[in-house]
């Protein structure tokens, strides 16, 4: 492993030199506090304190609206398969959104493999920047273990006060540090500077619910028929704000758009979400989860259990996003709290 | 942004050649389909393919002849939203697109040296046609069989002429009850299919029921088939939910951690037995 270290005055420099050869993306201030992911071409545009963007990373890996077939009637019942790409660096992802990449990752790689994904993750080039405080009160990201770096990056740059420390972590990383020759070795003291940054952390960065990561899926268990979820079903307003925002909702729609020339055309797909009514009807009439409380139950579980049990991994990164965006104030960590009262209770 | 073509991609579609096409009844209309150069389609009873028109879109069809047939494959559908609508004005000639098969079918292997019990409600027959015709087709290989159909009227009855074939043969018992009867002649049963459960004569232990149907019927069959004594992993039904993918990705069709169209369509009764909205 490589330790480097970027002096804080030379920053500028490497993006800018980065931007040379490659389209660079990195977290921008949009005002009121928000943040997003685009395209930047100088450090000055990019916030290096920054609380979790808008939409999370995953716009680049998987669009919210991509070609997956192309058609044209000259050739009958047939399509040719296509995947949209772009060569870029992430810049600037903070752990919870490294471990929802993660999570995107093991979805789309398991069999049958999702190639227009696979395509595209390769494509890009992601460094990490660590969160040396809180972002704010809506994140859950010590509970659910993403406050320190955990893989997943090529680079990762920790901000030490003099510099910040970088580590190299794959060959990809080390071909950028190589050839932007603006690093300079890593010593102890800066080792020491990270080590006591760390402690610092462990002490900010608590548990925010009061029960035990291995103890979630079991709180799930016990909590199907609880009168949480009507009590959610009654404030939600079905928006789908909270599943586009998630930097692990992946649920997806597929539909056929005909050009003007009627004859050609594609197959597109889309983000969906389950909290949109319809998500579940089939063409007879039945609708699987027909109430909100139905589908906001269900995103808890996808998040909290079912995915788990599948993968044996979170869907829910801490990043708070879902309770940061939500209309009627449905607050993730108040959910949890609530579900861990009534669990007591009983 | 830029563009290549996907040569693995598993969104790429078959041709499928209509070579017939014929309406069942006034909603219903049956497709035999071939795939390029007569090749087999390989699906297991159960199973599905993603029908797909140019511009119209596509939609999970259960396949509904058995696999001992290879030369070609039947989808019967209902015209009941766009997709099937469109599809139902296709005739001899006429080409779709193919995806597929997808989802685990019924487990056939396992099934064999056992009784069977297979109970359709409404469109259900469809799906369980492939099952009913292979183990036909190879009925040494199992126990007793024992079929029964329910529907809304006699004039809505699928596949009249094969139902006939099924009465026919001395190694099937089959029954059938309709709903309610219009002006058609009728002599059989009319009431739901739970009424025909109460006298099927299996050896409970030796038993596999395999149910499709509307979402309602389930519960109300399965625990006709408890009363039986017929084991809850002996229990088999196929399930519908929407899908887009057929991949276990879209997320659509989740029941529970499963995803139906991967996972299922066909799952054992203890399975899903308390999952919520499962059954």
């Amino acid at each position: 492993m490589k330790h480097l270290i970027l002096k804080k005055e030379r920053f500028n420099q490497f993006i800018s030199l980065l931007t040379r050869k490659h389209k660079v993306i990195a977290p921008v201030a949009k005002g009121h506090d928000n943040y997003a992911f685009q395209q930047v071409s100088s450090g000055e545009e990019i916030a290096l304190k920054y609380i979790p963007t808008i939409l999370p990373p995953k716009k680049y890996f998987m669009p919210q609206y991509e070609t997956i077939l192309e058609y044209d009637t000259m050739w009958g019942q047939n399509m040719k398969a296509v995947v949209e790409y772009e060569k870029m660096v992430l810049f600037g992802v903070h752990t919870c959104d490294l471990a929802g990449i993660q999570v995107l990752n093991i979805v789309f790689s398991e069999r049958p493999k999702d190639f227009n994904y696979l395509a595209r993750k390769n494509k890009i080039i992601l460094i990490g920047l660590e969160c040396n405080e809180y972002c704010d009160e809506y994140a859950s990201c010590g509970l659910m273990n993403n406050t320190l770096p955990s893989g997943g990056f090529d680079l990762f740059f920790t901000d030490i006060e003099e510099c910040f420390y970088v580590r190299v972590n794959t060959h990809e990383g080390d071909r950028i540090v190589e050839q932007i020759n603006v690093f300079e070795e890593a010593v102890g003291r800066h080792y020491m500077k990270l080590r006591e940054l760390r402690a610092k952390k462990r002490e900010i960065f608590k548990n925010e619910v009061g029960i035990e990561y291995h103890q979630i899926p079991e709180l799930f268990d016990k909590s199907v028929d609880s009168p949480v979820w009507e009590e959610l079903g009654k404030r939600c307003l079905s928006c789908g704000n909270c599943t586009n925002v998630c930097p692990t909702c992946y649920c997806f729609n597929i539909l056929d758009e005909i050009n003007l020339d009627m004859k050609t055309g594609k197959r597109t797909r889309m983000w969906d979400s389950c909290q949109n009514e319809s998500f579940a009807l089939v063409a007879g009439g039945e609708n699987f989860r027909e109430e909100r409380s139905q589908r906001q139950r269900h995103r808890y579980y996808r998040k909290f259990k079912y995915n788990v049990d599948r993968y044996a991994r979170f869907f829910c990164t801490g990043c708070g996003r879902c309770s940061r965006t939500c209309m009627a104030g449905i607050d993730l960590k108040e959910t949890l709290k609530q579900l861990v009262e009534e669990n007591v209770a009983k | 942004m830029k563009k290549m073509e996907l040569k693995d991609s598993h969104y790429t579609i078959k041709k499928g050649s209509i070579l017939h096409a014929r309406h069942l009844t006034d909603e219903e209309k049956i497709f035999e389909i071939s795939l390029p150069g007569g090749g087999s389609l390989d699906h297991e009873p159960g199973q599905f393919v993603q029908v797909s028109l140019f511009g119209v879109g596509e939609a999970p069809i259960s396949v509904c002849s058995s696999p001992t047939k290879r030369e070609s494959f039947e989808i019967c559908v209902r015209a009941v939203g766009k997709f099937t609508r469109a599809l139902q004005k296709l005739e001899a000639g006429d080409e779709v697109g193919i995806r597929g098969p997808f989802g685990h079918g019924f487990p056939v292997t396992i099934l064999e040296g056992n009784d069977i019990l297979m109970v359709a409600g409404g469109l259900g027959i469809v799906p369980l046609r492939s099952l009913i015709n292979y183990v036909i087709d190879n009925r040494r290989d199992f126990g007793r069989v024992e079929i029964l159909l329910g529907c809304r009227t006699p004039s809505n009855m699928l596949f009249g002429e094969e139902v006939e074939y099924w009465q026919e043969r001395i190694d099937v018992e089959f029954n059938c009850t309709v709903d309610s009867v219009g002006s058609e002649l009728w002599r059989g049963n009319i009431g739901l299919i739970t009424t025909l459960i109460p006298g099927v004569n299996l050896n409970p232990s030796r038993t596999f029921a395999v149910v499709v149907g509307p979402p309602v019927m389930y519960k109300f069959v399965i625990s006709e088939m408890l009363k039986k004594q017929i084991p809850e992993r002996q229990i088999l039904v196929s399930l519908e939910r929407h899908m887009k993918c057929g991949l276990g990705k879209c997320g659509h069709c989740q029941i529970g951690q499963y995803y139906c169209c991967k996972d299922g369509p066909v799952f054992r009764y203890d399975q899903i037995k308390n999952l919520k909205g499962a059954i």
